[in-house]
């Protein structure tokens, strides 16, 4: 009986250890945001610039293989016509794949609306992309670890691990992200991370004719992307949130959602 | 077409990647796993709180809750754009996620579940294994039930009264335990759309304790009607086999116990219905009241579009009137089995109110979003997500238990009394 | 310990056994916590490398203009020269390899993207000069009278 006492108390304890022995890789408290010290990717809008050409949304598609029929896109422009009678009129035909070539605004099904020249108090453009956020809330709610902030601050999808349950999709205050039709996994604008390890700029921002999209580098102090939003009166989507974006516009009128 | 297009009509501003990615599937299942949870207190009032009266139902809504967990994860199985991946939950589960908790939590309730079925039919193992070791010839498919009922009894063969006792403590305890873990089954079903702050409608700390209340009202509204119609079914058959009397309840006895234990736990629906219906009222007041940024289109969302699902569903027809029928004096067993009719209605509309209704504006708040259920499947897509997906999700509990009752009969009262 | 009541619980310890070791094989060695910490660094290291690794399509490099000399020139002196050869032309990749042949959009869709005319004064756009595409010549490649490279027709 002793032995058999002693055999039972040995399992239970080898038991016992071997569970959170197991376990204990993910609780490795590597906690220190160790993110690296000279890169971190910021972008810059200039609403001003901004003409509706659409050619940036179409060199996205085309450089990251989102199919151009498939009615989700990684970046997009918004139109916003802010009329006298104090109404926001906006859309975003197609995101803007092809461009702004109806002066009518898009309300989906229920139509389009004819808005007459003169009663454009402004309209505006604003394009928009993933913010690869400093508190992404997409990151926090995937269940499986398949999207996480890389150390240079972009936040990239594992398309090897995503199970698709689309918890990131709903969790985005910004709308940003999707599922990409071919690979059936979570998907979003990742600043052409490819692009930017070869020394290339993204493909929107190569594509735009006038300088309204930049991209550059938050840690170092020379860039004149950093310089620009250090110096002027820059804006950011829903700060409210607490995600600390780091997309960056110039121009950033009230009514922008 | 992308997913979610189908099914997705937009209206006015809407961001070019808005669609209803949560659709039907995610309706249903905090529709289950509140059944899950509902049922599980029942049966818990009688194991912890030794309510007798409700013995019967208590062993019925156990047997049940156990039948109701692979039903209660089909919905995410149908749902998942990768399906074949979804152990990934238990692989490296990201525990700032509240989804990640689905995993341990619904392993941890399944394994409570299964062992207080085991303490609580042990004693039943053994004497139905003893039976069939003592009848000479066997049947193939008696043989087999031989083996089962010996490995279900885990080696644990004594049936004195002291191993009964044990048995019976370790119901208590198990049954204890189980309360907690089968509201944080369905709680964190609520936490999940609680701490979304993208999604203004659904960002509330008051979700998870709605979720858990509706649960608990619809696993005990689910529960008393169940127990309804198997006792109905038992009295038809015990009529229809009158000359065979072997002993069994006759069906004035039969009556008599299925009004007294409806009528109890009726009792315990209304509260727990008022407790419901409370927390919802507060959230939707404090909303107006406060009438924060999104305010504006969630008003459009609750008091235009969705008015008629959330005030004459859900609240009307899924709420007052059985609050009324139930209320009523001489609570009969057919008034008791429609007011549970409708209580389950009332807390599928509050699940549908919940995840449609926070797709149905847009993040711009500028917009809207119209859900159409896709009924006839053109492919696959529309199939899981679709009618009959969700049918197939609601069928399959009762026809597992169907198989479950067959090995673990859920009515043993003839042999107790 | 005689009681039977522990039986249960070695069911759910050998269960998790299971679980826990089956994450031994399927777990990848590089899945874990890195850089940004738990909450945003819980992830399979391997991936970085992955999304790194592809060749970009666009060139964006102003280089064209080292073979096809003429028409960069032409463009550059243009009202157009903002615009990139390979927002018309596609990816160019590594051409002249890979494609061999670039295509040239000719479609009047294209054109219409900066050149329907928005009445939005507080935007550049309104600095674009636009047609009506009803009116002039519908249905016609803009690109049949205006060269695109050399767009503006006064000057020919």
């Amino acid at each position: 009986m002793k032995r058999r006492d002693f055999l039972r108390h040995t399992m239970v304890v080898v038991a016992g250890a071997a569970l959170p022995a197991t376990a204990i890789e993910w609780l490795d408290p590597r906690q220190v945001a160790a993110s690296q010290a000279d890169l971190r990717w910021i972008f810059l809008v200039d609403t001003y610039k901004c003409v509706g050409c659409g050619f940036c949304v179409k060199a996205c598609k085309s450089e990251n293989d989102i199919p151009l029929d498939a009615n989700v896109t990684r970046t997009w422009v918004e139109r916003y016509v802010l009329t006298k009678d104090g109404k926001v009129h906006a859309d975003s035909p197609k995101g803007a794949l092809e461009g702004f070539t109806d002066e009518r605004i898009d309300l989906g099904h229920l139509g389009k609306e004819a808005i007459a020249a003169e009663q454009i108090q402004q309209a505006f453009f604003v394009p928009k992309l993933c913010n690869q956020c400093e508190n992404p809330p997409c990151v926090q709610v995937c269940p499986v670890g398949a999207t996480y902030k890389a150390p240079d601050g972009v936040v990239l999808v594992d398309r090897n691990w995503c199970i698709g349950c689309g918890y990131c999709i709903m969790g985005c205050p910004y709308g940003v992200r999707f599922f990409h039709p071919v690979h059936h996994v979570a998907d979003k604008c990742n600043f052409c991370y490819h692009r930017l390890h070869q020394e290339k700029k993204t493909a929107c921002v190569g594509a735009c004719p006038y300088g309204a999209r930049r991209i550059g580098n938050l840690r170092d102090a020379d860039d004149p992307v950093t310089k620009t939003i250090m110096t002027q009166r820059v804006g950011v989507l829903k700060d409210e949130f607490g995600t600390k974006p780091q997309v960056y516009y110039i121009g950033l009128n009230k009514e922008v959602r | 077409m992308v997913h979610g297009e189908f099914w997705t009509v937009k209206e006015l501003f809407v961001l070019p990647n808005e669609y209803i990615y949560w659709s039907i599937q995610i309706v249903m299942y905090p529709f289950m796993t509140g059944l899950v949870a509902g049922a599980f207190v029942l049966s818990s009032l009688y194991h912890v709180f030794g309510i007798k009266k409700l013995r019967n139902i208590a062993r019925f809504a156990l047997v049940f809750s156990f039948a109701l967990l692979p039903a209660a994860m089909m919905p995410l199985m149908l749902h998942l754009q990768q399906p074949l991946r979804g152990t990934n939950v238990l692989m490296t589960p990201h525990f700032t996620s509240a989804i990640s908790a689905f995993g341990i939590v619904f392993l941890t309730y399944a394994c409570i579940v299964a062992s207080e079925i085991w303490f609580v039919y042990r004693e039943f193992f053994v004497e139905a294994a003893g039976a069939l070791k003592a009848k000479p010839d066997r049947s193939a498919g008696e043989n087999l039930k031989l083996r089962l009922y010996s490995l279900l009894t885990l080696g644990a063969w004594a049936i004195d009264e002291e191993a009964l006792a044990r048995d019976h403590k370790a119901v208590t305890i198990l049954a204890a335990i189980g309360i907690p873990v089968a509201c944080f089954l369905h709680g964190y079903a609520g936490f999940i759309f609680g701490s979304v702050k993208a999604n203004a409608l659904w960002m509330t700390p008051l979700m998870p304790v709605i979720f858990i209340c509706s649960a608990v009202v619809s696993g005990i509204a689910l529960c008393i009607l169940c127990y309804i119609v198997t006792m109905e079914a038992r009295k038809f058959f015990l009529r229809r086999r009158a000359g065979r009397g072997s002993g069994n309840l006759s069906v004035e006895q039969l009556r008599g116990v299925e009004a007294n234990e409806v009528s109890i736990s009726s009792r315990y629906l209304l509260t727990f219905m008022v407790l419901a219906i409370t927390l919802e009222l507060l959230d939707v007041i404090f909303r107006g009241y406060t009438a924060v940024k999104s305010w504006d289109i969630l008003r459009q969302v609750i008091y235009e579009h969705d008015f008629v699902k959330i005030f004459i569903l859900q609240y009307g027809v899924g709420n007052l009137l059985p609050f009324v029928l139930l209320l009523l004096p001489r609570l009969t067993v057919r008034r008791a089995a429609l007011a549970c009719l409708l209580v389950l209605f009332g807390v599928f509309m509050m699940r549908w109110n919940v995840v449609i209704g926070g797709q149905a504006f847009s993040l711009t708040f500028a917009g809207f979003m119209h859900y159409h259920l896709p009924i006839i499947p053109h492919n696959l897509e529309t199939l899981k997500e679709g009618f009959f997906g969700a049918v197939a999700v609601l069928a399959t509990p009762f026809v597992l238990f169907f198989f479950l009752n067959k090995i673990l009969p859920v009515f043993l009262e003839e042999k107790a009394h | 310990m005689k009681n039977h009541v522990w039986r249960p619980l070695w069911v759910v310890i050998a269960l998790v056994a299971v679980i826990l070791t089956a994450r031994l094989f399927i777990v990848p060695e590089d899945f874990g916590v890195h850089d940004s910490g738990y909450m945003y660094g819980w992830y399979r290291q391997g991936n970085l490398a992955e999304w790194k690794a592809p060749p970009g399509k666009y060139r964006h490099d102003g280089e064209c203009g080292q073979c096809h000399d003429e028409r960069a020139g032409a463009l550059a002196s243009s009202p157009h020269a903002p615009i990139v050869c390979e927002n018309c032309h596609g990816a160019a990749e590594s051409h002249p390899e890979k494609p061999g042949k670039l295509t040239i959009d000719r479609s009047r869709a294209l054109c219409l993207r900066c050149h329907t005319p928005l009445p939005y004064p507080s935007s550049d756009r309104s600095k674009i000069v636009g047609i009506d595409a009803l009116e002039h010549n519908p249905g016609e490649e803009c690109s049949m009278c205006h060269d695109p490279h050399h767009p503006n027709l006064e000057e020919m």
